[in-house]
């Protein structure tokens, strides 16, 4: 029983595929159809695998970074000197050579434009401490130039910030305000945010923006992921500050919620929406396409063919223009979009995020699982309408 | 044409389930495309609402830099300048770090001055007005918390600390406003009542950005001008323009995102309009018969194209109206999802006459091909087909 079924269900299979070409304009639109929705869904989702990249797989375990209570991010945060003192104090953060790994930090912004539209954009400024900032991050590598001389007006700039926003080469100056500052280097740390920022040294950032010896956060390599919690409650618990504690992956996960939220749902909309119109165009190509075949289909019915096989060979039939949407929709947008540069405002600092679009494998198969979830539900109903018809009005159909 | 009513019905009929369908496709492409262009507005920040006449000074380095509270009696005695009102970025937080309230101070007793387009009721105005610890809060707010008239908030600020240490500041709610520019969102306390428990090194006597009208609009130039005049080489420079260039400024800063939702708007409806276009083609050539026969009865090849093309404009004007009509709807759900981050003032109005404009360059594209190929049509060859 099993084998007649399987041997029949590859007879109509083969024999629809083998007409598709007369039926090739219709069976374009639905792959085009298919194809369109794939691309721009992985499109608009990769953005958020883009933000992904740069903000939360930026973030270690072992880095903790630690804000004024209350303080959603580094722009309302603040500390004074005294206070910073008690946290470098604290027994689990981490030395080298050089000394203690911990960078009080402050954290401005300053007005650049951006190449694309020539208006000015919000460029985190942040102000480190030279020896012990760059060891914070995972990567970090100048790549152009060299690192900025502490107590000097000289800045460097991320990758990404250099990428998107004019007048940040090495050796050229930006102005903000009364003050210059002097392009040295470039840095990269593995795309994530911090490429996003431009670094000077922290006191003299103080400085030209009035900040009296006051800074925003404390950033500190632990000695171990584990030593986090104690970290946690020694500072917490200490009655000379008010603080809260995060790891590296805890914050940037925090500040990338209200970009991911806003993207994420603008891209199951769109999704959903694009989705439902690629079913309608494959439901009518699929219709056409079996009353195109109303006579052929009857025939086989007349000749002993069951109706299942022929349920199944228009549901191969529509899954087929599917997968190739997908597998069409995948690379059109991987081609076009991946690594894709582009910057936009993370509302939660007020500031510029650079980021790249980012096709991720898991992405491309959830887009071709979309696809051939969109031909099959586009074939279903035709496929019901093909087996129920009845053999003697499609015999007499011409 | 009205004649033949009857004829695009039956033709339309012919097909339920694919009329449906293709009328199906172009209103998910029109709610779509309404959906993005809603979205597009609210990325815009209301900038073209803002109004002609008014200036905005602001720090010359930028935004989050202080100036003294005494610029803003100075900005009123430049010339030109009719009413002026302060801002400083309060940052409220309710109840917790989730919750965040678009929260400013301002100066109650100039800002209506300045700011005609923000309506309440006459006693709620005045009530804010006289009473420092209170402020006025949008209706989103207003519903997204249930807060009413008359309670009394603990507001925390994300960027001020009293100083006492404490960063709760209680607030009653005077009023409830509705504002013609789409902001429905923010929350306006006194600033007295901050700077008044503010420590000398905490901010105090220090504000935000000041926005003020001007008597002439054309004057604006002059004016920006003659304010940073003022200010030029002192320890606090500051840059003025226009309201509009200041709300531009920050929807610019949205930059790419802008860009990628008209980029997928488009694609969009390329798609739709191969699906239509098919489906036209293809229930214009099932018809050849029928157009023969129309031919042989002396209809002309002009009524011929005039009726495809007519069929197609039924169609996607339907379909364009259903899916624009749905947008709007689902523009005030969007828009109350989204009020907590932008302005949202729902479908804009411009985007309804593109939408006309697409609904007959979709039609005229769709329609033409099947209209040309069925006047072109030979009553001999139709006939002998069958």
């Amino acid at each position: 029983m099993l084998g007649n079924w399987l041997a029949q269900i590859g007879a109509v299979t083969a024999l629809n595929l083998r007409n598709l070409r007369e039926r090739s304009s219709s069976t374009l639109v639905a792959l085009v159809g298919v194809t369109g929705v794939v691309t721009v869904v992985v499109g608009v989702l990769s953005i958020n695998e883009g933000f992904r990249a740069v903000l939360q797989e930026a973030g270690a375990d072992d880095v903790a970074i630690v804000l004024r209570g209350g303080a959603t991010d580094e722009m309302t945060s603040g500390f004074g000197l005294d206070q910073t003192r008690v946290i470098a104090d604290a027994a689990e953060i981490a030395r080298d050579a050089d000394g203690l790994l911990a960078s009080a930090e402050l954290y401005v912004i300053v007005e650049v434009p951006l190449k694309s539209a020539g208006t000015v954009a919000n460029v985190p400024l942040r102000g480190v401490n030279a020896a012990a900032a760059p060891k914070l991050r995972q990567n970090f590598e100048i790549t152009e130039g060299r690192m900025f001389t502490p107590g000097t007006f000289e800045i460097i700039v991320g990758r990404g910030a250099a990428s998107q926003f004019s007048g940040l080469e090495v050796g050229e100056t930006l102005r903000s305000g009364t003050t210059s500052w002097l392009v040295v280097g470039h840095y990269r740390d593995r795309g994530s945010i911090a490429e996003s920022e431009i670094w000077t040294d922290a006191t003299v950032l103080q400085g030209a923006y009035n900040r009296g010896t006051s800074y925003q956060s404390v950033r500190a390599r632990l000695t171990s992921p584990e030593a986090f919690q104690a970290f946690k409650d020694a500072l917490t618990t200490d009655p000379r500050l008010n603080v809260r504690v995060f790891t590296e992956r805890q914050y940037y996960e925090e500040q990338s919620r209200t970009l991911t939220l806003i993207v994420g749902t603008v891209g199951v909309v769109i999704a959903v929406l694009m989705g439902l119109g690629a079913v309608f165009a494959a439901v009518n190509t699929m219709y056409s396409a079996v009353s195109a075949r109303a006579r052929e289909i009857a025939t086989l019915r007349a000749l002993g063919f069951g109706a299942f096989p022929v349920v199944v060979s228009v549901l191969v039939e529509a899954a087929l223009i599917g997968a190739a949407g997908g597998l069409l929709g995948m690379a059109i947008a991987y081609f076009a979009f991946n690594g894709f540069q582009a910057s936009t405002m993370n509302w939660s600092s007020f500031s510029q995020i650079t980021f790249a679009f980012t096709v991720t494998p898991e992405l491309a198969a959830q887009g071709l699982v979309y696809a051939l979830a969109l031909g099959l539900l586009g074939g279903s109903f035709p496929s019901i309408r093909a087996a129920r018809q009845p053999i003697v009005r499609g015999l007499r159909e011409l | 044409m009205l004649k033949f009513l009857p004829l695009f019905f039956a033709n339309l009929g012919r097909k339920p389930v694919r009329t449906t369908l293709t009328l199906g496709s172009i209103v998910v492409a029109f709610l779509l495309f309404g959906l993005l262009k809603t979205m597009e507005g609210a990325l815009a920040l209301g900038a073209d609402l803002a109004g002609v006449d008014r200036l905005a000074t602001m720090h010359r380095m930028s935004l989050i830099q202080q100036f003294p509270l005494s610029y803003l009696n100075r900005i009123r005695a430049v010339d030109g300048v009719v009413a002026a009102t302060s801002f400083n970025w309060f940052g409220g937080i309710y109840q917790n770090e989730r919750n965040q309230v678009s929260a400013m101070t301002t100066e109650p007793a100039t800002f209506f001055d300045v700011y005609p387009e923000y309506l309440l009721p006459p006693e709620q105005r005045a009530d804010w007005i006289s009473d420092r610890a209170s402020m006025i809060v949008g209706r989103a707010t207003a519903e997204r918390f249930g807060w009413k008239v008359g309670d009394t908030i603990p507001l925390r600020s994300s960027f001020y600390r009293k100083s006492d240490g404490s960063d709760t500041w209680d607030v009653r709610i005077a009023g409830i406003y509705d504002a013609a520019n789409g902001d429905s969102s923010s929350v306006y306390l006194h600033y007295d009542y901050l700077n008044e428990s503010l420590s000398r090194n905490g901010g105090r006597d220090f504000i935000g950005f000041v926005i003020f009208r001007i008597e002439n609009p054309d004057e604006a130039a002059q004016v920006s001008a003659r304010v940073d005049a003022l200010f030029a080489n002192s320890p606090a420079e500051t840059k003025t323009s226009t309201e509009r260039a200041f709300i531009q400024g920050f929807a610019n800063q949205m930059g790419d995102i802008a860009t990628i939702v008209t980029a997928v708007a488009s694609a969009v409806f390329f798609t739709m309009l191969l699906v239509t276009a098919n489906t036209m083609a293809q229930s214009v050539r099932e018809r050849t018969n029928e157009t023969a026969v129309l031919k042989t009865l002396g209809f002309t090849r002009h009524t011929i194209a005039g009726l495809v093309l007519t069929e197609s404009f039924l169609i996607t004007a339907l379909g364009g109206a259903i899916g624009l009509g749905l947008a709007a709807l689902a523009a005030r759900r969007v828009g109350d999802m989204l009020a907590q981050f932008f302005p949202v003032i729902g479908v804009p109005a411009g985007a309804y006459v593109t939408g006309v404009v697409l609904i007959a360059i979709l039609s005229l594209l769709a329609g033409l091909l099947p209209s040309l190929e069925a006047s072109r049509l030979k009553i001999t060859d139709a006939l002998r087909k069958v």
